[in-house]
């Protein structure tokens, strides 16, 4: 093993790319939810199309959405891997376990993490795909906004839609301020800024996702 | 030193380290509440004694906070309810008469049971050995402002120094990861002159010890940090992790 990934493979090292993936995937959020947030605009999908098609034809997003999938796999392979050597390190179980050093969605990422994994298939069959690999967008029978409010007319896909994003909050209520422990980034002068911004973002941001499918299953949005 | 608790404890009862363990429910009555909670034991255990009965074995030493050894997880906690003592330093007065109390040994695959609520905690030596020293001479004590340390440095270093060794981190840690010991081992080297010349090697070589040890890997929770007799903060694991990095990449070896 060359001595990149010998520490990448220590636990440290797996942390850190944990918090480097993490945080990549936190930058993607911020430009998925602008772009989405369009649909508020209310214009019947105008604005918000034209932006899907900026993103679609950029080479340079184009580019960057390998790096965002690469990213993507890192983190769930990792975080899959450090779930299962942590799981190892306790063969007898507590009989009893008070559960007040620490809050319950710090303890259970990886449950977070496997719930947030199974929305994001539907979620990629949804819209991903049908952009993607099929001609019903590129073929303009259809734009990425139609697609959309078809998608959120089923009370069921709100639902799992709604729940995707309490996870993601929790998920990131977090991961959000983790990541920058796990870089050593602890410091009087910052960590506080961190943790309230950290905060903030992991309800804001889940809170305008969620709000889509809620809005346009009831009819909000024209 | 008579009183008028009574409780009724569940203690992990083990022969050794091959054979399965169990609880075992005793009716410890006349505790007073100003007994610490080994003593509590040392009362059941007389009485097992005087029974005829194998007394349950339990890590104790100093019994005043400073040397670690008595772990014992009680109801759910490392040293049990109170944040920021050792299981020495409780007072029965921290529980009600008539409450059931349940105590475990710490819990982890790289703290082995060895006999009832007795671990062997001799992987945290070896994460020492590994690297927890200055090897330079030190010579005689240096006159005072000898060697200049900034005052929060000093400040720091002597917080992560307090760290006893207790292993309640691991414990209460839900990966059973060594990191805020370790951290604390390699902070109050780190910060202070003494500790320089070894500082690249020793991060990479501990937290090496540490993985091999079998201790899992820190996911932030912070359990650690509330459970710590010694308040150590999590400020420590950041820094060993700025030190880890900064090994890795600059570090020759
Ligand atoms: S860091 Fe705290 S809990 Fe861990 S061994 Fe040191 S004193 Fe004990
Ligand atoms: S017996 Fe020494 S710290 Fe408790």
């Amino acid at each position: 093993m060359s001595w990149v990934t010998k520490n990448l493979s220590s636990s440290l090292g797996r942390k850190l790319i944990m918090a480097v993936t993490g945080l990549s995937l936190v930058a993607f959020l911020v430009v998925h939810c602008g772009i989405n947030a369009c649909i508020f605009v209310n214009d019947g999908g105008e604005t918000f199309n034209a932006a899907a098609e900026f993103m679609a034809k950029n080479f340079f997003i184009r580019a960057a959405e390998f790096g965002l999938f690469a990213g993507l796999l890192l983190h769930i392979i990792d975080g899959l891997v450090l779930w299962s050597a942590n799981s190892k390190k306790r063969p007898v179980k507590y009989a009893v376990v008070s559960k007040t050093n620490s809050t319950w969605y710090s303890r259970s990422m990886g449950l977070l993490g496997t719930l947030l994994l199974i929305f994001l298939v539907l979620h990629l069959k949804h819209f991903w795909v049908v952009s993607r690999f099929t001609d019903h967008i590129t073929s303009g029978e259809e734009t990425l906004f139609q697609e959309m409010k078809e998608t959120f007319q089923y009370l069921w896909v709100v639902i799992v839609y709604v729940v995707g994003c309490i996870s993601l909050s929790y998920h990131l209520l977090h991961g959000f301020q983790s990541a920058f422990q796990s870089l050593g980034w602890n410091h009087p002068k910052y960590t506080p800024f961190v943790k309230s911004f950290g905060a903030g973002f992991a309800i804001i941001v889940p809170l305008v996702f969620a709000a889509m499918p809620v809005a346009i299953y009831l009819g909000f949005i024209q | 030193m008579e009183g008028n608790m009574n409780l009724t404890l569940k203690v992990w009862r083990q022969k050794n380290a091959n054979t399965e363990g169990n609880f075992e429910t005793y009716d410890v009555t006349g505790i007073s509440e100003d007994m610490s909670f080994l003593e509590m034991f040392d009362v059941l255990n007389e009485r097992l004694i005087n029974d005829g009965k194998e007394p349950i074995a339990f890590d104790h030493d100093c019994r005043e906070g400073i040397c670690g050894m008595c772990s014992m997880y009680i109801n759910g906690s490392p040293h049990g309810p109170k944040r920021g003592v050792t299981t020495c330093q409780l007072h029965m007065r921290s529980f009600q008469s008539g409450e059931t109390i349940t105590v475990e040994p710490w819990r982890a695959s790289a703290f082995p049971v060895v006999k009832d609520l007795v671990v062997n905690r001799s992987s945290f030596d070896r994460i020492i050995a590994a690297g927890g020293f200055v090897s330079v001479n030190t010579g005689n004590a240096q006159d005072a402002n000898a060697l200049p340390i900034p005052k929060e440095n000093a400040d720091d270093a002597f917080a992560a120094a307090a760290c006893i060794g207790c292993g309640a981190c691991v414990a209460a840690c839900k990966n059973a990861s060594a990191m805020l010991f370790t951290s604390a081992k390699i902070s109050q080297l780190s910060l202070l002159p003494q500790g320089q010349a070894e500082r690249l090697i020793r991060a990479e070589k501990m937290v090496a010890q540490m993985d091999a040890e079998g201790f899992g890997a820190c996911t932030n929770t912070g359990a650690c940090e509330a459970e710590c007799p010694k308040e150590i903060s999590l400020e420590n694991i950041a820094r060993m992790n700025r030190e880890y990095f900064g090994a890795v990449v600059s570090s020759k070896g």
